[in-house]
């Protein structure tokens, strides 16, 4: 049996990018694996009794080293702020291409604090800075210290010791280009030297927090419990900043969802599944209900979805007992056509995720296939011509021609880099300034225009020509070229209407990169976890693969 | 030192902000790169030529012919350069095109580099006493190393070189019968066990 992928016109949509959900293919997840067999090390731990000062763990193999070096500050308590504008954390980070020199260390002692106004070189590959969460950070070190371990209820509830604001990556503030490090054997999924920065953090705060607590009592205090360390992750606020990157990069956008499509199709074609691929799929599913219950947020728009969410996962695990056998042929063909009929785009995409957990002969040949060497697809084929360029846009961009863009609630917002901090912001129109200096990412409008001036030339005029009229629209043909080889590539919505909800970008991106417990702070902004209930360094060697649910 | 990714998003930022569209400011922010890439000097170059467009005038050559004269001003750079990039396909059969003046020519070679590429054919650019030839994409070389890139060039002449060797006949011989000392001498039992040697190859 042949089984379509999903049409992207129906899976590209953000209100369905905005349900999607961890999975195997998330870039954390497939991190632990590649590096699971590599040396880590503590190398350098010199906190004062407070626990600040420089610490520096690192990863290797062979003669290839990565190194964190952490640097933990004394800070003001009205200084700490989540937002991206702010100019101090309680602790700031890097992962180095080797092993640091003494002189490495001094210098970086003195640009990574300083974060986005500091420089960095091509040595260093990350750069992030994170917060304490200081209701359970202090609390965990006075368990601790008076010898008792902290309280669960508040553990479970926050989920992790630091948040970070901002990890960054590929040529920013001075660090390596991309091109450096693309052709290494282990960087062969995105991301993941920035998930291997976070996977450090996590464990410096928990040899910080033990640091703190034997200092500040010797003789009585404990180290906090592994079982605990587990069940606490690295908190992260992430706003605007990551929502142009899945427009700016369309062919690695593409490659994220294509290698989700295709182990759904893969997994729904499966005729019969074996005793123990139904025994990881049903574990995995019912010890995920607890993550459904503990997934804490205030925001009104999550707290539907989650209830939505728990509803259908119930429906459905009552259809899996009532009425379903693994039986019979293509089970999960079945199950599939059965949660589209019954469920929510939460539920499905929740679980098409865990239908990927017994399939790591589907999933990892799949991930080295998430990069893309994007400047390949970048000059635009001038030879071909305008009769070309419309068939792809009425193929691929049909729903986003029936936008009106005449509407003002059509156009009602634009998006723009703030001049202070240099983030990407979004603006209503009609309202502030500045909607002349938009960024480019209003595609479904462009393309449209595009269509609209296609239809008034002549259909043989090549695109070379075309363009010589029309080169405000160059960005657009680019793209449309661009989908034409790479059809999940482009959001098929309008990211400029007045009911878009930017966090669904933010959702899609996240979910990619294996975050849990989506907690919207506004339609702009939200907080998650990482790596809650991953093996702790020292257990790699040999840990459990479905973790992400069995914590 | 700034990374490539850094020359690339801050290229493509200022000449949006000069005027160009998103789409031609992209074209930039990849050249800008690619120059400083092969040790050019592109941020520098770019620089230059905007803060003169600011005061001056500049012709945009949006179809190029095989011989090109602006009567007035001398021609953009980057509108040049990405014409030639997206005609370059009308323009091979050209082989020879010349240019009367062209500003901040520096700017107009990684457009011509990967025209290059896309055709599959070594150009060359010359004028005056410079020379730069482009090689698929895949490097420039150039007889003006450390050296400053004139403002302006005259005189300008693209060629595109067609696929050739740039060695003598003579040499290659000379060289292969150096390479033959490498062969062993077969025996009549491992001509028969080669590939390709069995009685039939209808099988």
């Amino acid at each position: 049996m042949q089984v379509l992928l999903r049409s992207p016109n129906k899976i590209m949509k953000l209100s369905k990018l905005g349900s999607f959900h961890q999975s195997k293919l998330s870039f954390l997840r497939s991190f632990l694996d590649e590096f699971k067999d590599w040396e880590y090390k503590r190398d350098l731990f010199d906190l004062d009794k407070k626990g600040y000062g420089t610490v520096i763990y690192s990863f290797k193999k062979k003669e290839r080293v990565y190194s964190l070096i952490c640097f933990a500050n004394e800070i003001d308590e009205e200084d700490r702020s989540d937002r991206v504008i702010a100019t101090k954390w309680d602790a700031a980070f890097t992962l180095h291409d080797g092993t640091p020199s003494k002189n490495d260390i001094e210098r970086l002692r003195n640009e990574v604090p300083k974060q986005e106004i500091g420089r960095l070189s091509y040595k260093e590959l990350t750069l992030s800075r994170a917060n304490k969460s200081i209701r359970i950070f202090n609390h965990v070190v006075d368990s601790l210290s008076k010898g008792n371990q902290p309280d669960l209820k508040l553990i479970e509830k926050v989920g992790y010791l630091y948040r970070t604001t901002a990890v960054y990556g590929s040529g920013k503030f001075g660090l390596a280009d991309r091109f450096r490090i693309k052709n290494r054997e282990e960087i062969n999924g995105p991301f993941r030297l920035e998930m291997m920065l976070v996977y450090l953090v996590r464990q410096f705060t928990f040899d910080q927090v033990n640091h703190i607590a034997k200092s500040k009592n010797p003789r009585n205090a404990v180290k906090l419990d592994s079982k605990i360390c587990k069940k606490l992750g690295i908190g992260n606020s992430t706003g605007l900043g990551m929502a142009p990157f899945i427009v700016n990069h369309p062919t690695l956008l593409n490659n994220w969802i294509l290698s989700r499509e295709i182990a759904l199709k893969k997994i729904r074609e499966i005729k019969i599944i074996k005793s123990n691929e139904i025994k990881i799929f049903k574990n995995s599913l019912s010890n995920s209900i607890k993550h459904i219950t503990s997934w804490n947020t205030e925001s009104e728009y999550q707290q539907n979805k989650i209830n939505y969410l728990l509803k259908d996962v119930q429906k459905f695990l009552k259809f899996l007992e009532t009425k379903f056998t693994f039986g019979a042929s293509y089970p999960f063909n079945e199950i599939y056509l059965w949660l589209e009929q019954n469920t929510g785009d939460e539920c499905i995409e929740y679980i098409v995720s865990m239908m990927m957990e017994p399939f790591d002969y589907i999933i990892k040949p799949l991930i080295s296939q998430m990069s893309s060497e994007e400047d390949l697809y970048f000059t635009i084929p001038t030879h071909r011509t305008v009769k070309n360029l419309k068939d792809i846009i009425e193929k691929r961009y049909s729903d986003i021609l029936k936008i009106n863009f005449e509407k003002e609630e059509n156009i009602k917002n634009f998006w723009f880099i703030s001049k202070n901090k240099e983030e990407p912001r979004y603006a209503n129109r009609f309202e502030e300034n500045g909607s002349d200096l938009e960024q480019p990412l209003a595609i479904a409008r462009d393309i449209k225009k595009l269509h609209g001036q296609i239809l008034i030339s002549k259909v043989n005029l090549t695109i070379d020509k075309f363009l010589i009229k029309n080169s405000d629209l160059r960005h657009v043909v680019r793209r449309a070229f661009v989908i034409e080889k790479f059809p999940y590539s482009e959001i098929q919505d309008n990211t400029i209407g007045e009911k878009v909800i930017p966090i669904d970008m933010l959702r899609l991106k996240l979910s990619f990169f294996g975050a849990l417990k989506f907690d919207p702070r506004s339609d702009k902004w939200l907080r998650i976890s990482m790596f809650q209930g991953a093996p702790l360094p020292n257990e790699l060697k040999n840990f459990d693969q479905q973790w992400i649910y069995n914590y | 030192m700034k990374s490539l990714s850094e020359i690339d998003t801050t290229s493509k930022r200022a000449s949006k902000a000069i005027g160009f569209s998103w789409g031609v400011a992209e074209e930039i922010g990849k050249s800008v790169r690619l120059l400083e890439l092969f040790g050019l000097e592109g941020i520098k170059t770019l620089n230059r030529y905007y803060n003169l467009k600011i005061k001056e005038k500049f012709e945009n050559l949006e179809l190029i012919n095989k011989n090109n004269i602006s009567k007035k001003y001398p021609y953009c750079p980057i509108i040049l350069g990405i014409s030639f990039l997206d005609q370059i396909r009308n323009l091979e059969k050209f082989e020879i095109i010349t240019f009367n003046k062209i500003s901040f020519p520096l700017l107009v070679l990684p457009f011509l580099s990967r025209s290059s590429e896309i055709i599959g054919k070594k150009i060359n650019i010359s004028f005056e006493k410079t020379e730069f030839l482009l090689n698929f994409n895949v490097n420039i070389s150039s007889n003006l190393l450390n050296k400053n890139c004139p403002d302006i060039a005259n005189n300008v002449e693209i060629k595109i070189i067609d696929n050739k060797d740039n060695f003598l006949e003579q040499d290659w011989k000379s060289l292969y019968k150096l390479s033959e000392e490498t062969f062993v001498e077969e025996t009549d039992s491992s001509k028969k066990g080669a590939a390709g040697a069995g009685l039939t190859d209808n099988d």
